[in-house]
């Protein structure tokens, strides 16, 4: 029981990491039908601004370590923000009308260009967080011992999604970034600038999917400027586990996905861990080709 | 004159899919455009809502020349459209997709106005409001393109094959609510299939042919006209 629990609550914070990055694929590919392959590589930049932040500001000075990490994460999702933005203006916008591979030839070469910017600019070499930054301590809860920053992960993810839920729920520009996503043309003749549509879902993606950076960093302590690869597949696979598209459907299926891999760690094979997920992958989509929570995507297409 | 629209080109890559036409509607007019599948209909409209570009020619609207401007901006001017196949956002409650037409609207108190309108034009979309759109009925689903489009205030209504797909009976109700919005003072720009209905609601109508008008004159004239019966109205009387 309590390495269940352990893997439980580990398994669903490093599923809130997959679910942050996870919902910028879904966002974008909802909007333009394109999978941004260069969004594990904004996540490796989030990571990577958080360090240079963390070590350069001095923050720890003058703030607590709750007021260090808010802050960080504001300043990280800001400028990620600002790239995902600049990624699309330079990359995605002048291929709109042109075929549909152009977009994705030109996805692949922009995550070629982040990797080997980052690489370029912080070396290749691991890269180490300040281990001080969050208390080391734990919570005694059901009789266990579960770190603090593991809780305050899942927590973080978890207000993030719920706060993105309702934005997309229940504003006007929440409305309009659905209505883009089912009929980009319906959506024009109602007056909806998409353009800018597109650009505040290149925002709000990329800001998810930066946090996503920081917070690995602050809970394992090491980055390093392949790590989007794997994160990005990984959040990729809960995207379409969930149903490319549906934003409820990468929550779901990050956490999922998070859940499933520790557990098969724990109990069939640490080895095998990555195996297993994507063998669920694969049997999910075999029982329901149009992933989780899919329907609603294939019904608008 | 509201809307002049004057010897406007459109292609669709290299294929010119219209080439050159004239239209012109007064205010408080139901003018309707005849035509065969593919005669380039529906790309009319879309011209005049921007959503595809004039290659040549303009489109003036209230005096304003709008075949530059960028699609979104079209409907603050005052034109809306219900598109052909009613575009509906089908995985958006009726409310949601009745709030998007007044997307641009910063007049709640319009809004509110309008809506009960609509609500009284169409009371089955009320009784609807908070099922998805894509779960209505085709002929509730035209109902609320009608009123989404209605939602924006609009001075011009374009309206694409409303009547597509419907049974006789709800084509008669959609075509009666078009004069009841006209009658409100709205000018209307009808695309039909439907042409002898289409022709007894209208003021004024052209015919078009691959891409080119071929005939404009009055409803009723257009309605006794021969090869008018002969071509649209299935053979004569
Ligand atoms: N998106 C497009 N790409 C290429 N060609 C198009 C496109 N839309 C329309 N066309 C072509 O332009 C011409 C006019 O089409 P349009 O849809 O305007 O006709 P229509 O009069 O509305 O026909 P229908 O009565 O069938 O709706 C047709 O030859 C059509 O094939
Ligand atoms: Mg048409």
């Amino acid at each position: 029981m309590e390495l269940f629990i352990q893997q439980l609550t580990n398994g669903l914070a490093v599923g809130g990491i997959y679910a942050l990055i996870a919902l910028g694929y879904t966002m974008v590919y909802g909007v333009l039908k394109l999978i941004n392959f260069a969004h594990g590589d904004l996540f490796t930049i989030g990571a990577y601004l958080g360090l240079t932040l963390l070590t350069t500001l001095g923050l720890t000075n003058y703030l607590g370590p709750f007021g260090v990490v808010i802050v960080l994460a504001l300043m990280v999702m800001g400028l990620v923000a600002i790239v995902g933005a600049a990624l699309e203006r330079v990359a995605y916008r002048p291929l709109r009308q042109s075929h549909r591979l152009s977009a994705v030839v030109s996805a692949l070469g922009a995550s070629i260009f982040f990797q080997n910017a980052v690489m370029l600019i912080y070396g290749a070499r691991y890269k180490v967080y300040p281990h001080d930054i969050l208390p080391r301590t734990a919570i005694h809860i059901f009789g266990l011992d579960i770190p603090l920053i593991r809780l305050l992960m899942l927590l973080t993810s978890i207000v993030m999604m719920i706060g993105l839920y309702l934005f997309i729920q229940r504003t006007k520009i929440g409305t309009a970034i659905r209505a883009a996503a089912i009929d980009q043309g319906a959506a024009k003749l109602m007056g909806i600038n998409v353009d800018r549509v597109i650009m505040i879902v290149f925002l709000i993606g990329p800001a998810l999917g930066g946090a996503a950076g920081l917070m690995v960093g602050l809970y394992y302590g090491q980055i390093n400027f392949t790590m989007g690869w794997l994160y990005g597949l990984k959040a990729f696979t809960a995207a379409i586990l969930g149903g490319i598209g549906n934003i409820p459907g990468a929550m779901v299926g990050g956490l999922l996905l998070g859940v499933i891999e520790a557990m098969g760690a724990a109990y069939i094979s640490i080895a095998w861990k990555d195996a297993i997920a994507f063998c669920v992958l694969i049997i999910i989509l075999i029982v329901r080709p149009t992933g989780l929570l899919g329907e609603r995507v294939a019904e608008k297409i | 004159m509201i809307l002049n629209v004057e010897n406007l080109h459109v292609k669709y890559g290299n294929v010119e899919a219209l080439h050159g036409i004239d239209i012109h509607v007064q205010e408080g007019e139901i003018v309707t455009i005849l035509g065969a599948n593919g005669a380039g209909k529906s790309t009319t409209l879309m011209a005049i809502s921007g959503l595809v570009k004039a290659s040549q020619g303009k489109i003036e609207f209230e005096g304003e020349a709008v075949h530059k401007l960028p699609a979104h901006t079209i409907v603050t001017r005052g034109i809306a459209q219900v598109p052909e196949g009613r575009r509906v956002f089908s995985t958006l409650t009726v409310q949601e997709n009745l709030n998007l037409g007044a997307y641009t609207s910063n007049d709640p108190d319009r809004n509110r106005k309008n809506l009960k309108w609509i609500f009284d034009l169409f009371p089955r979309l009320e009784e609807r409001s908070g099922q998805l759109a894509g779960t209505l009925s085709g002929g509730e689903q035209q109902m609320l393109a009608i009123a989404r489009a209605l939602m924006a205030t609009p001075k011009i209504l374009l309206l694409d094959e409303p009547s597509l797909g419907l049974a006789p009976i709800l084509v008669k109700a959609i075509f009666d609510t078009i004069r009841e919005i006209n009658q409100a003072g709205l000018t209307v720009v009808l695309v039909e299939q439907n042409a002898r209905a289409a022709l007894k609601l209208a003021h004024r109508g052209y015919v078009m042919e691959v891409g080119n008008i071929v005939l404009e004159d009055a409803a009723a004239n257009l309605l006794s006209n021969p090869e008018v019966q002969n071509a649209y109205l299935g053979g004569t009387h």
